[in-house]
């Protein structure tokens, strides 16, 4: 699963999007998820373009089942992640960081099997997946990138509730997302113990005391680093 | 991935959105050093999620909110109503709340407080008034503001009741993307705070099978053995624990109710 190569050239771009926070930068940033509709990076053809199917491409669909693959997708990416992190446990990890990993690692995967189960047929192939830019030693880096996967899959879920046709499935997004949610303020306090940071001001607005709620163009923007597999998600509902 | 174009015009949405709103929103973020593509995107994927398209929907345009939303939105806004002012009275009781963890039943106030206030806007006249709470349940629960263990379970309590409350309700609001989205993003902040609660009370954030322990509130954990989800058996991917963690379960609205019941006079 894991996959050494770099995507600089993609990374460094979101990451001078982001540099110097402004309106223009914000719209620029978004404006590259409306602009293509793939996502991810390919490893070996640099100037493949945005359009047209590509050797390993996979297309989330459309409708209800292409909301389900992008959850799939992102599920995917958790459990990998947390799977690596309990294969190669941090530096100085503690007996409670480990429990409260181990149990966040099983729940992706159940939400990951749940959801290629129930998509069966049309479900999407495994994804190829990116973590070189994630120290695994470092609790700073893992925690700090967890804090990123719950957050954005917070946001994803919120996003896509709407997207979905049928009620039953807009049901069982909320029983993940708040799933998620509970990941993200365990994470968060991880990281900045019994502070307001579990449900912080970046991520919930003060004003109106509302979590993030993201477009699968800006979610898979943000993930897209961290997949390898282009994925094509043109034909998502966006209503 | 190849970027070319980064033009507005890529992002249609955003023609839709009130300026100011989106000026407020983004200088705030942008005014946070150290910002993430995350946080980026959230900063103005938000934007037309929030206040502002709730506060127009309720004063400005597409007329009253149907009935059945309506509804709701005051079911939730009773919630709200409660958890607000639990929490107001939790943090002026001298010495309940121990200075390690003020900062955060602040913020979980603020966000009830904010909720309460975003959900009276979208009603506009058609809110409900607050109800008179007895934190005690009529006496049974009387140290509930001196005794920070049993002011820590009926947080963990309502926390949860409020996850499944809004779970349970997102169904009636599939009419209405915008109010629906909204209703959503104030069912993840529940659970980030029913997390940490649970945390503070040395359990685990997530709900294992439907194990009570919440005082006299009776009812809360019904239903969260659930394993079965759209005719999957979960428990053969994880074990049974993590099948039943993995996926909280709403609660209809009469059964959040008569939670709730004993505490609303």
């Amino acid at each position: 699963m894991m996959n050494e190569s770099s995507h600089a050239a993609p990374r460094d771009h979101v990451a001078a999007g982001v540099a110097s926070p402004g309106r223009r930068k914000f719209l620029q940033i978004a404006g590259i998820t409306m602009a293509f509709a793939a996502f991810g990076c390919d490893d070996d053809d640099d100037d493949d373009g945005p359009t047209g199917p590509n050797d390993g491409e996979v297309d989330l669909g459309s409708g209800d089942t292409g909301i389900l693959n992008y959850a799939y997708a992102l599920e995917q990416l958790e459990a990998a992640f947390y799977t690596q992190v309990i294969v190669t446990p941090y530096t100085g990890i503690t007996a409670e960081e480990t429990t409260i990993l181990t149990d966040i690692r099983d729940h992706e995967i159940v939400h990951r099997e749940f959801l290629r189960a129930a998509l069966g047929a049309n479900a999407i192939t495994a994804l190829e997946v990116d973590f070189s830019d994630v120290d695994f030693t470092s609790r700073a880096s893992v925690l700090g990138t967890a804090k990123t996967f719950e957050d954005l899959g917070v946001g994803a879920y919120n996003g896509a509730g709407q997207l979905l046709a049928d009620a039953n499935l807009l049901l069982i997004a909320g029983k993940i997302v708040s799933v998620e949610a509970r990941h993200a303020s365990a994470i968060r306090d991880l990281l900045n113990p019994n502070s307001a940071d579990f449900a912080g001001d970046d991520v919930v607005e003060a004003a109106t005391g509302l979590d993030a709620a993201l477009p699968p163009a800006a979610v898979l923007l943000a993930a897209g680093p961290f997949i390898t597999t282009e994925i094509n998600a043109g034909s998502l509902p966006t209503t | 991935m190849t970027t070319t174009s980064f033009q507005k015009q890529d992002l249609p949405v955003l023609d839709t959105l009130d300026p100011e709103l989106l000026e407020r929103v983004v200088d705030r973020r942008g005014a946070i050093g150290n910002i993430t593509a995350a946080t980026a995107a959230l900063a103005v994927a938000s934007v037309p999620l929030g206040l502002g398209v709730l506060a127009k929907r309720a004063f400005a345009q597409g007329g009253p909110l149907p009935q059945g939303i309506r509804d709701v939105l005051n079911f939730a806004l009773t919630l709200e109503y409660l958890e607000a002012e639990f929490y107001q009275l939790g943090l002026a009781a001298p010495g309940l709340i121990p200075v390690g963890t003020g900062p955060v039943f602040v913020q979980i106030s603020n966000h009830e407080d904010a909720h309460v206030a975003l959900l009276q806007a979208a009603l506009g006249a058609n809110a409900v008034a607050k109800p008179t709470f007895d934190f005690t349940a009529g006496g049974a629960l009387a140290d509930v503001f001196s005794n920070y263990a049993t002011f820590l379970a009926l947080a963990q309590g309502f926390e949860d009741t409020g996850v499944r409350a809004y779970k349970g309700q997102a169904g009636a609001l599939i009419t209405d993307n915008a109010i629906l989205t909204t209703a959503l993003q104030i069912h993840s902040v529940e659970a980030r705070h029913a997390s940490k609660v649970r945390r503070l009370r040395a359990q685990k954030g997530w709900i294992t099978g439907s194990a009570v322990d919440v005082l006299a509130l009776v009812g809360v954990y019904v239903g969260e053995e659930t394993v079965t989800q759209a005719a999957v058996n979960t428990t053969g991917f994880a074990g049974v624990n993590a099948a039943t963690e993995a996926f909280d379960e709403p609660l209809t609205m009469a059964q959040v109710l008569a939670i709730a019941g004993p505490f609303i006079v």
